[in-house]
């Protein structure tokens, strides 16, 4: 068992990397609040756009409030909405498109235009639109961000289906007698699931930059609740007093979508036993 | 000329070099065919690959010296090597269709090739392609010059490949597998146009293949290699009459060859020390204690009566779609216990006929008797009791395993879905499967990928047995098969024939094949039965004109080994 954390260690710096990074967001997530050292609503007029000092680490924003706090909050309701939006999208769409692909051809047809519908919108004009309707929070941003991201899922599930749905394996299933709910799950599933964990690790990434944009335009996360997003929008427009007030929330956005992608892609590959190793 | 010297590669891996070819010397004169024989992975392939200078990156030559006309292959630039093709080597691959580059006209791929290393005008240049088409008897040069490789038949696409390949008058031209995705009776058509133009062009000509039949046809010498060993090189009179080596005898021999019925097919076997021999196994025998074997006379297990099923196709994007009858008013009946084989070359309409048989689709007309009930217009539900009863083995052991399960999981699928007997007890069953076929109990825990083909093919089978059906139905079942694996799955199906009392539907290309294995024999073609009759009349008396050109089509392993086998 060591010999092969040893190993993957040794072998693989990158991945076990990007493990570690997901496992300290995570536990921010979690704690983030208790480990925050300073209270991270209290306004400071005193101590505006301050850069690094002892007393706050990572400085202040423009309001006086310590940002490595704010940071440390702002985690949760990125994360959630961001793994939400992408479990709802990957759900919903992957059902859509296996149906597209696999169902009824006035189902295909039905679904699959519904798709392009979708798709021929910019997602940041839905969102508004949306959002705009709803009250702004982190459930409706989760469901609003998920739902416009499935139609992505449903494309590459329906194409993905389409290909696995022509081997002989599936003819072979039908030629037993497998109901439709067998052929879906042990056929069809495990073989379109590699294209559908990279398509979620980019959905994690774009839907914390769309939680961003939509915080920015002020329907995301209500101040003074912070998110990442919603910090560098804000950050932006202080870029030349304090350069690192933005500089820290995208470097940590940043980071984190570097390690979901890096995992995602291993993950693909632990997937699949024609690529796992001995 | 060619001359290979004592070439050696070996692969990189993370375990350091391991070794695919070892010492292989030959040498073909201008005017001679050299056939170079092998199952798959016996590193024929990687030898000619050397020869062209197109190993795989991961591929390095540690020994030896490949001299075209006294230049060594192996010491020359990128650059040299590439003035060196098509015009000194020139290559024809396996198949045609992939190729011939599917957005240029087959005129312009030749026009190409020949402006590629000879400074003349494109009229010119022109002029000796549609030549070349004539010298190849493409019927109508004008039109196929005109053609894109998907409008023409993939015969037709090979003749093109072989007009590529001499319009430089090359000193050598590798052709690996040429005829293997051909019809036999193209096939026969493609190796006489290939020994016939290699007397005028006079280049030294190496085939590769696995099917002995295609050297026999047209190879003067061979050179047959196995796991990267050169075995033996003889002349081909030598070979298939008096083979020297153990392992080419083994390969002669396990040939179907038609017109010697034997129950068993010779196999080749590696003993302990690595030595390798054919081997004809004993038949199995029933074990005295199973159920007596039901009356053969009986009714006939599957009968079917003038089944139609047509598909509608536009012959271009704008037409009205026109009636294709792939299955025309067929009738056919099967007895229990016995073989059925049927023929035809592809796109007769015999995986159409299967299909339908399986009831993977509805047929438009006629009806399919399965022990007396006709079973053509069944719903899915009502069909679901006759699913335990029809198995079918597909063509491509490589695509009818799902690569996301084990082999416990593929065997036991038909049990899972009849929801039969306890997670043990299905255990239990896929390790008796699994022995009846050949593989160790241990093979239940891997993926499919970690098997060779002939394997997968026979966790394919255990699948088809899994429920106990009395129909198989076999698909081009062993076509994808080198002839040694060929011959240990033929084997098999017969044994489990005896121990099982299997009835077969066995749907091949492969007259010998088919001669092998069936008891009687049905001849498809253009969706109609033009024949159909027990073997023994089908082969040695043939009624009909289409039957008797597929026959001679066969390449024919001459009946001096026939003798042989039988010793």
């Amino acid at each position: 068992m060591t010999a092969t954390i040893l190993h993957i260690g040794r072998s693989q710096p990158a991945f076990v990397i990007s493990v570690a990074v997901l496992a300290i967001v995570l536990l921010m997530a979690i704690f983030g609040g208790s480990l925050a050292p300073h209270d991270p609503y209290l306004l400071d007029p005193q101590a505006v756009n301050q850069g690094s000092s002892a007393r706050h680490w990572l400085g202040t924003d423009e309001f006086g409030r310590d940002l490595l706090s704010r940071l440390l909050i702002g985690i949760r309701p990125t994360l959630v909405v961001a793994l939400g939006a992408t479990a709802i999208a990957a759900s919903f769409g992957s059902f859509f498109g296996i149906t597209g692909a696999y169902g009824r051809p006035w189902l295909s047809l039905l679904i699959m235009r519904s798709v392009d519908i979708m798709l021929s919108f910019p997602p940041i004009l839905l969102a508004l639109l949306a959002v705009g309707f709803w009250q702004s929070g982190v459930l409706s941003l989760t469901v609003v961000i998920g739902v416009l991201y499935i139609p992505h899922f449903a494309r590459v599930a329906h194409s993905a289906t389409l290909q696995v749905a022509r081997q002989e394996f599936m003819e072979a299933e039908h030629s037993m007698g497998a109901s439709v709910q067998r052929v879906v799950f042990t056929a069809i599933v495990p073989n379109i699931l590699a294209p559908l964990v990279v398509q979620a690790t980019l959905t994690v990434a774009a839907a914390i930059l769309l939680e961003s944009g939509l915080s920015f335009l002020g329907l995301g996360i209500v101040p003074p609740e912070p998110s990442w997003g919603q910090m560098i929008g804000t950050a932006r427009g202080y870029l030349s007093l304090n350069p690192m007030y933005v500089i820290w929330p995208s470097l940590l956005l940043a980071l984190t979508v570097l390690a979901i992608n890096v995992v995602g892609d291993r993950l693909r590959d632990i997937l699949d036993p024609r690529l796992r190793e001995e | 000329m060619l001359e290979v010297r004592n070439l050696s590669i070996a692969f990189k891996t993370r375990d350091g070099l391991r070794p695919s070819v070892r010492n292989i010397d030959f040498t073909i004169k201008p005017g001679e065919i050299l056939g170079l024989v092998g199952e798959s992975g016996s590193g024929k392939t990687i030898t000619s690959l050397a020869v062209m200078g197109l190993l795989p990156p991961n591929a390095v030559i540690t020994s030896g010296e490949v001299l075209v006309d006294g230049t060594d292959m192996l010491q020359l630039g990128p650059a040299e090597l590439r003035k060196l093709r098509g015009k000194h080597v020139a290559m024809v691959f396996q198949d045609p269709m992939a190729s011939l580059d599917p957005i240029f006209t087959c005129g312009d791929q030749i026009i190409e090739t020949i402006r590629l290393h000879e400074p003349v005008s494109k009229a010119q240049a022109r002029q000796r392609a549609i030549d070349l088409l004539e010298k190849v008897r493409i019927p109508d040069p004008a039109r196929a010059m005109r053609a894109y490789p998907h409008e023409l038949s993939g015969g037709q696409c090979q003749r093109i490949m072989i007009a590529m390949a001499i319009a430089c008058k090359p000193r050598i031209i590798i052709a690996d597998e040429p005829t293997t995705a051909l019809d036999v009776t193209v096939q026969k058509q493609v190796l006489e146009l290939l020994r016939s133009l290699n007397e005028e062009v006079g280049a030294a000509i190496l085939l590769i293949t696995h099917d002995l039949g295609v050297i026999y046809e047209v190879a003067d010498r061979v050179v047959v290699m196995y796991a990267g060993d050169k075995m033996e090189e003889a002349s081909t009179r030598d070979l298939f009459t008096n083979p020297k080596s153990d392992y080419a005898r083994a390969l002669v021999d396990s040939m179907p060859t038609p017109g010697s019925h034997h129950d068993r097919l010779p196999v080749i076997e590696r003993d302990a020390l690595g030595n390798v021999r054919g081997v004809r196994p004993q038949p199995r025998v029933r074990s005295a204690d199973a159920v007596p074997a039901p009356d053969a006379n009986g009714a006939p297990l599957l009968e079917i009566k003038n089944l139609t099923k047509s598909y509608w196709v536009k012959p271009s994007p704008l037409a009205t779609p026109v009636e294709m009858r792939a299955v025309d008013g067929v009738s056919l009946s099967i007895a229990l216990r016995s073989t059925l084989g049927l023929v035809g070359e592809s796109g007769c309409g015999k995986s159409t006929l299967s299909r339908a048989i399986m009831r993977l689709s509805r047929p438009d007309a006629g009806e399919i008797l399965f022990r007396g009930r006709d079973i053509a217009q069944l719903s899915e539900t009502e069909m679901r009791p006759f699913r335990r009863e029809i198995a079918m083995v597909f063509q491509n052991p490589y695509g009818s395993l799902n690569p996301r399960q084990t082999v416990q999981e593929l065997v036991e699928a038909p049990m899972v879905i009849f929801r039969e007997g306890t997670a043990a007890g299905r255990r239990k069953r896929v390790t008796d499967l699994l022995e009846a076929v050949g593989l160790p109990s241990a093979a239940a825990a891997k993926y499919p990928h970690e098997f060779s083909g002939g394997q997968r093919q026979r966790i394919a089978i255990a699948r088809a047995l899994a429920l106990n059906p009395s129909l198989v139905i076999c698909d081009e079942a062993v076509s994808a098969l080198d002839v040694s694996v060929q011959a240990q799955v033929l084997n098999l199906l017969k044994d489990l024939q005896v121990e099982f009392d299997l009835t077969y539907l066995f749907i091949s290309h492969d007259l010998s094949v088919v001669e092998h294995i069936s008891d009687a024999v049905a001849v498809m073609q253009k969706g109609r039965i033009v024949e159909y009759g027990s073997t023994h009349s089908i082969f040695n008396n043939p009624k009909e004109a289409y039957t008797r050109s597929l026959l001679d089509a066969v390449p024919t392993i001459g009946s001096e080994r026939a003798g042989k086998g039988a010793a």
